[in-house]
């Protein structure tokens, strides 16, 4: 994984609340073996006409929004479904941000393992990004996760909480994976003992 | 000792290891995969050289892309779907996982088979690359959806990286009326929190009713935990889990049953724990419940009618606003007025005998209403045959619905059986979000016997007018 740097860039505000994983990325792309390409289906069916032509009202169709960064969102964005396709769509689109006053949890968990900053704020600030991200192009908002501070187009700084494992493997884009992989001696322990305790499982 | 919940305990029981700021190491006991969720995970693997850690506690199942229909048998028409699926066989046959083949009588809805063949079993951590993994909690189990890049780490480590849930207590006092049932249960809890009124929690369901409902009921109501934003949802097990559990072809056997039983019976919620939100609702309050809206919160009783988007706050007005203008509706319309055109019956949520009887005595000896579409689907095989065996699938032909073959099938959509735009379904499904069932498709989520009754009428109906 790619470390998380500072981001600076346009914010797409998505005021809609409860914005689900099948909004994210329709099932109809959920048939890829690939990780890679759903940029271009990242919220397909609001995107698109039946016909593949754009629907222009739509934030990331307008012309100061087709090379979001962030989004700001309304609450619960990524309910529902546990697809990482709706982070892998995100991420390929070329988002690196999503903030709200809520996010379901599994979505949550997904952007961290595909180098995405979730960021929950309370809804009084989430309503000053929401207006920041609504001034279009000309407001690039700034994030840096080292300082854990949001940098509005008008200077206004609000600073953030994010869970310092989370954050630290963000920075240092390491895998998991690796990571447990060296605690095998206290695995294979567990084990041992719980084959003893739990034979049936 | 201070007292534990559930959920505490069951926790505990698998930690491997705990970091100062609450991170914890957690086993994974059973890891379910399916064909949609778990590509790129094997993928991940073989390019980093890692081994499946426990092929043994790891069970495959097509369900999500498989056809319903006999003629699956020569293979899915749809290209990519047969990539997915063919993908899964390989990497089952390379990695030595159990895997249940399209072809094997068992094969079914992931978190159908589990629990039929004895995987699933109490006081187990159990995940699966699906959001509705949920519902192997009603055997008392840790049960949650995780994402692609976990599932390749339980593959890699049989583990997670995990931050411990907060408790929840949800409790269904007293008796349900009759027509009432487990899915009206979670659709009022649901209504009542909010989609995301469960976020950061994992749910323990309690109380009376709950105790009454069978383990197909207990799957219904955990299996929708994550429609209401909670981790998992649980149900801690007693005779009723212990009864079917029992003889199930993985559950244990002789000397090991009797010290998993005795295990098993330690898991309850300790007097005087604690739980970081409550929330109690009368099972005798509870009628049979229908969504008019894009968001599972969006439920009512069938005898109310449709809101106005006046009648909501902050965000959810514009909310509102949109589903109504996506499931074309008027505010104002009684919901037993909604005519629709397809009924489903299935899915993860209601694909088990319980739902297929309970439909089948709504269907019993009536017609399916001209103009509508009835798709009834098995959740696995062994269900098929069972209901086959009862005389249900007779009734539900003779009403003239279709009697299907074991999958997800019009759930999500992601195999042929899918809606049309503009087609209006009656559905035991688990999401009502848009294009869930197909694109501009507009769903009314409801328990089977709500659903086999609007298949009568064409319309969302009271299935207590009908019994």
């Amino acid at each position: 994984m790619d470390k998380f740097q500072k981001v600076t860039g346009v914010a797409a505000p998505m005021p809609l609340i409860n914005i689900d994983t099948d909004m994210i990325i329709p099932k109809l792309f959920l048939k890829t073996i690939k990780r890679s390409g759903l940029g271009v289906n990242l919220f397909d069916d609001m995107r698109y006409n039946l016909d593949r032509s754009e629907k222009p009202d739509f934030v990331l169709n307008k012309p100061a929004y087709r090379k979001s960064e962030i989004i700001v969102a309304g609450d619960n964005f990524g309910c529902g479904s546990s697809r990482e396709h709706a982070p892998w769509a995100l991420a390929d689109f070329g988002i690196k941000c999503v903030i709200s006053t809520s996010f379901a949890d599994i979505f949550f968990g997904n952007c961290f393992k595909n180098g995405i900053l979730p960021i929950v704020l309370d809804q009084a600030q989430v309503d000053v990004l929401m207006k920041d991200a609504e001034k279009g192009e000309n407001a690039r908002m700034s994030i840096d996760l080292e300082a854990q501070e949001i940098t509005t187009s008008d200077g206004d700084v609000i600073s953030f909480n994010v869970d310092a494992f989370k954050k630290h493997c963000l920075l240092e884009g390491l895998d998991d994976i690796g990571l447990t992989l060296v605690k095998k001696q206290s695995i294979s322990a567990f084990e041992e003992t719980s084959a003893q305790a739990r034979p049936w499982v | 000792m201070s007292p534990k919940t559930l959920y505490d305990k069951i926790w505990d029981a698998h930690v491997i290891e705990r970091d100062d700021d609450g991170t914890c190491l957690i086993y994974i006991d059973r890891h379910l995969v399916h064909e949609v969720t778990s590509a790129q995970a094997f993928e991940g693997l073989r390019n980093a050289g890692r081994k499946v850690h426990a092929p043994d506690k790891t069970i495959a199942v097509p369900d999500h892309n498989v056809p319903t229909t006999p003629d699956r048998v020569n293979g899915i028409e749809n290209e990519q779907g047969r990539i997915q699926v063919e993908t899964l066989e390989k990497n089952a046959l390379d990695t030595g996982i159990h895997y249940y083949p399209v072809s094997d009588i068992r094969q079914g809805i992931v978190h159908i088979v589990g629990p039929e063949q004895g995987w699933t079993l109490p006081g187990m951590t159990v995940v699966c690359g699906d959001s509705h993994t949920a519902t192997h909690g009603a055997f008392g189990a840790i049960a949650h959806g995780i994402g692609t890049s976990e599932v390749e780490h339980v593959l890699a480590t049989q583990t997670l990286i995990q931050q411990k849930s907060k408790n929840m207590k949800v409790e269904i006092t007293g008796k349900l009326a009759t027509g009432v049932t487990a899915k009206d249960i979670t659709m009022a809890v649901i209504g009542a929190t909010g989609t995301a009124g469960g976020t950061g929690h994992v749910i323990e369901y309690t109380g009376e009713a709950i105790r009454n409902l069978s383990m197909e009921g207990r799957m219904t109501v955990c299996n929708m935990a994550i429609e209401g934003g909670a981790r998992a949802g649980l149900i801690a097990p007693d005779e009723t889990t212990f009864e079917y559990v029992k003889g199930r072809p993985h559950a244990p056997k002789g000397a090991q049953w009797e010290a998993a039983l005795t295990w098993w019976k330690t898991l309850f919620t300790d007097e005087g724990a604690t739980y970081d939100k409550i929330l109690t609702i009368r099972g005798e309050d509870i009628a049979p419940m229908v969504t008019w809206g894009t968001s599972p919160e969006d439920a009512l009783p069938i005898t109310a009618s449709v809101p106005a988007p006046s009648d909501f706050q902050d965000g959810k007005v514009d909310a509102v606003a949109r589903s109504l203008d996506y499931m074309g509706l008027t505010p104002g319309t009684p919901l037993a007025e909604i005519k629709v055109n397809t009924v489903f019956i299935g899915s993860c949520t209601n694909g088990r005998i319980e739902d297929f009887r309970e439909a089948a005595s709504i269907l019993k000896g009536r017609k399916v209403a001209d103009g509508v579409r009835v798709l009834i689907v098995p959740g696995s095989g062994l269900v098929r045959l069972q209901a086959e065996e009862e005389g249900l699938a007779d009734i539900f032909r003779d009403a003239g619905a279709e009697w299907r073959l074991a999958g997800c099938s019009m759930c999500l959509a992601m195999n042929p059986d899918q809606l049309e735009p503009g087609d209006r379904c009656a559905s035991t499904s688990n999401r009502n979000f848009e294009g869930r069932q197909g694109r501009e498709g507009r769903t009314h989520l409801v328990s089977p016997g709500m659903a086999a009754a609007a298949a009568i009428t064409g319309r969302l109906t009271d299935v207590r007018e009908m019994m």
